[in-house]
């Protein structure tokens, strides 16, 4: 069984603040990480290797420095590491991505894709999704338990959501977006990360791959960001100390006040 | 000259401050109250390959070096000095002498159990009369015709109890001194091998410190470890390297207590404003922080030369001196710059403290270390 694992280094956003001036990140300085749903969702192909015998290609698009979210991959536990770097690629919305990493996975031999849901310098959710649509292989989202038939030939995937959970069985070959809750990522070994500088990372950059430059990096974006800023805090809400029929009566007021209801 | 580390050992400490963060930290305070031996912690550190970091795969290892598990020893030292101890000794005192004096046969044996962590390893040279001074060894191994008869004790042993696996010093030839003294590959559960009463101490309380006792032992021939007479050799030049560990353990609880001690300035407040706004703290912080970073140098400097197979003897004894006298000052600072709530339990900078105390002592007291130097430089 082939897995292929789409990763994203990201800045580690726990630590991220944003400039007050120009509303965009301050990255200087800031950790950059494995995306923590794309980390659950490596666990969750580096289990599947260990049960039974699964190889796993992490894969990733950025910048020649992503190359180090690829040697932490390959230091826990995967077989192999591409990553799609070139300036052309560069600039890419969710679109461009999906599209990019989709004419990679066409160069691949695999009968599983697994991305995180979403990346959390993101958050759109979207380039699974769309690299399954790409592919045009049934996808299953969401995932927050993975596993493999005894056939091996179909997945089972938890799915779950605010309110509930599907299980879901999708036959081979899929696309799964992996919840950052699945597992407990294991850590990387001390031979691993030996051996991860000793493995080589391939580079795959425009010419490698089969896709319409029309649809890569900056100019294949439809997305245009018009303006990001910081939400301004909330003001400190008022607490009135009341019986609960009170307390109805006083959120019933202020509904109405403000045309709510 | 590159002062910084390269691409493997930057992305090994990142792998180590994770794992000591998460696994080993969150346990300190309940290892060294209830003087636990972090049994669990170890198997996690041998899932990941750190209880055999120096060594070939070939054997068992992880296929790393010196300066990768001296690394280790220091991030798990940064959180807790007990676990620090722990991987020293099994590393420095007994992995590593198997490694380095062991016939291939032997090597194969030993070496692959203890690299991949299903067993601890212990080194026994002190005895009550013979620490420092380790001619006067009391514990004799009479040739027989097929093995080798074992009988004495051994005192303040790191890991005892927990190992399986023992270096073990003893007289071969009381007639020769030093050269009388050989090594040997003891192993728990032999006829006539027990763990004797286990200390009560003052600092790293969850490492495990006992005395051996040996009452003829019958040790088959080829657990003569190097060469007949030539343990007492085996025994500086192991202890040399175990110097670089405990360097390295010294090094991190000073990090440690510092990285403690930015955290309670920057939120405790005194006069109307967090303690570090102070010129006091901040000077003393300088202090202890210019001193750390000059420990870690020597203490990487030692462990660079030793993986490049250059003379480190001097260097080893330097960056333990050092660093331990560090970690005693910076603790101490710390637990000053903490004021009343750093003397109490609540906090972890006591424990640091006293766990630092040990690391001007063992494996080499400060005196000693100052006598390696100034012999270097005198001869």
């Amino acid at each position: 069984m082939n897995i292929v694992v789409c990763v994203k280094q990201v800045p580690d956003t726990t630590e991220v603040r944003i400039d007050p001036v120009t509303g965009t990140l301050v990255r200087e300085g800031i950790p950059s990480i494995i995306n923590p749903d794309d980390k659950g969702g490596l666990e969750a192909a580096l289990v599947l290797k260990e049960k039974v015998g699964a190889r796993v290609t992490v894969l990733s698009m950025g910048p020649p420095q992503a190359d180090l979210a690829l040697r932490e991959a390959l230091a826990m536990g995967a077989d192999e590491a591409i990553l799609l770097s070139d300036a052309r690629f560069g600039g890419a919305d969710t679109w461009a991505t999906s599209s990019t990493l989709a004419a990679a996975l066409r160069k691949l031999e695999w009968d599983l894709v697994i991305c995180g849901r979403q990346a959390i310098d993101g958050d759109t959710a979207q380039v699974g999704p769309q690299v399954a649509e790409h592919l045009g292989v049934p996808q299953v989202s969401y995932a927050s338990e993975l596993s493999l038939e005894a056939d091996g030939k179909a997945v089972v995937v938890k799915r779950v959501f605010e309110d509930g959970y599907q299980r879901v069985r999708a036959k081979l070959p899929c696309l799964v977006t992996a919840l950052k809750d699945m597992n407990t990522p294991r850590y990387m070994s001390v031979a691993g990360v030996f051996d991860a500088y000793k493995a080589e990372i391939k580079i795959w950059k425009l010419e490698d791959l089969d896709v319409d430059p029309a649809n890569i990096g900056l100019k294949g974006s439809p997305t245009r960001v018009k303006k990001s800023y910081t939400k301004g805090t909330k003001s400190a809400g008022k607490v009135y100390e009341v019986d609960p029929k009170e307390g109805a009566r006083i959120i019933v007021e202020n509904l109405k006040e403000r045309f709510i209801i | 000259m590159d002062f910084s580390t390269d691409k493997e050992h930057a992305l090994l400490a990142e792998m180590y401050r994770a794992f000591a963060e998460a696994e080993v930290k969150p346990l300190a305070k309940e290892t060294d109250e209830k003087e636990l031996f972090p049994e669990e912690t170890v198997r996690k550190m041998a899932r990941y390959g750190m209880m055999g970091i120096p060594f070939p795969k070939e054997y068992g290892g992880a296929g790393g070096d010196n300066l990768a598990y001296i690394q280790a020893v220091e991030a798990l030292s940064k959180v807790c000095g007990t676990t620090g101890v722990i991987l020293s000794a099994h590393t420095s005192l007994c992995a590593a002498p198997i490694y380095e004096y062991g016939s291939e046969e032997q090597k194969r044996k030993y070496l692959p159990p203890l690299a991949r962590g299903e067993k601890l390893g212990a080194f026994g040279l002190t005895e009550p009369n013979a620490g420092t001074d380790a001619a006067g060894q009391q514990t004799t191994a009479e040739a027989r015709e097929d093995h080798w008869l074992l009988n004495g004790s051994k005192l303040f042993i790191t890991n005892a109890g927990p190992a399986e696996t023992y270096i073990v010093l003893a007289m071969t030839d009381k007639s020769k001194g030093t050269r009388g003294i050989s090594a040997f590959i003891v192993e728990k559960g032999m006829p006539g091998f027990t763990i004797g009463k286990k200390e009560e101490k003052m600092g790293i309380r969850g490492s495990s410190t006992c005395e051996l006792i040996f009452e003829n032992v019958r040790l088959p021939k080829e657990n003569l470890l190097g060469k007949e007479g030539g343990g007492f050799g085996l025994a500086m030049k192991t202890l040399d390297g175990g110097r670089i560990g405990i360097a390295a353990q010294a090094l991190g609880l000073a990090q440690g207590a510092i990285d403690e001690t930015v955290s309670y300035v920057k939120e405790r407040k005194q006069f109307g404003k967090a303690i570090a706004q102070f010129q006091n703290t901040q000077f003393q912080l300088a202090d202890m922080q210019a001193k750390t970073d000059a420990a870690r140098l020597l203490v990487y400097r030692a462990a660079f030369l030793k993986d490049r197979k250059l003379p480190y003897s001097v260097e080893a004894a330097t960056a333990k001196l050092f660093a331990s006298e560090t970690a005693m000052e910076v603790t101490t600072k710390a637990v000053q710059l903490h004021g009343g709530y750093g003397y109490t339990r609540e906090y972890p900078v006591e424990r640091m403290m006293r766990d630092a105390k040990i690391t001007e002592i063992y494996e080499g007291t400060s005196e000693v270390q100052r006598m390696v130097i100034s012999a270097a430089m005198l001869k």
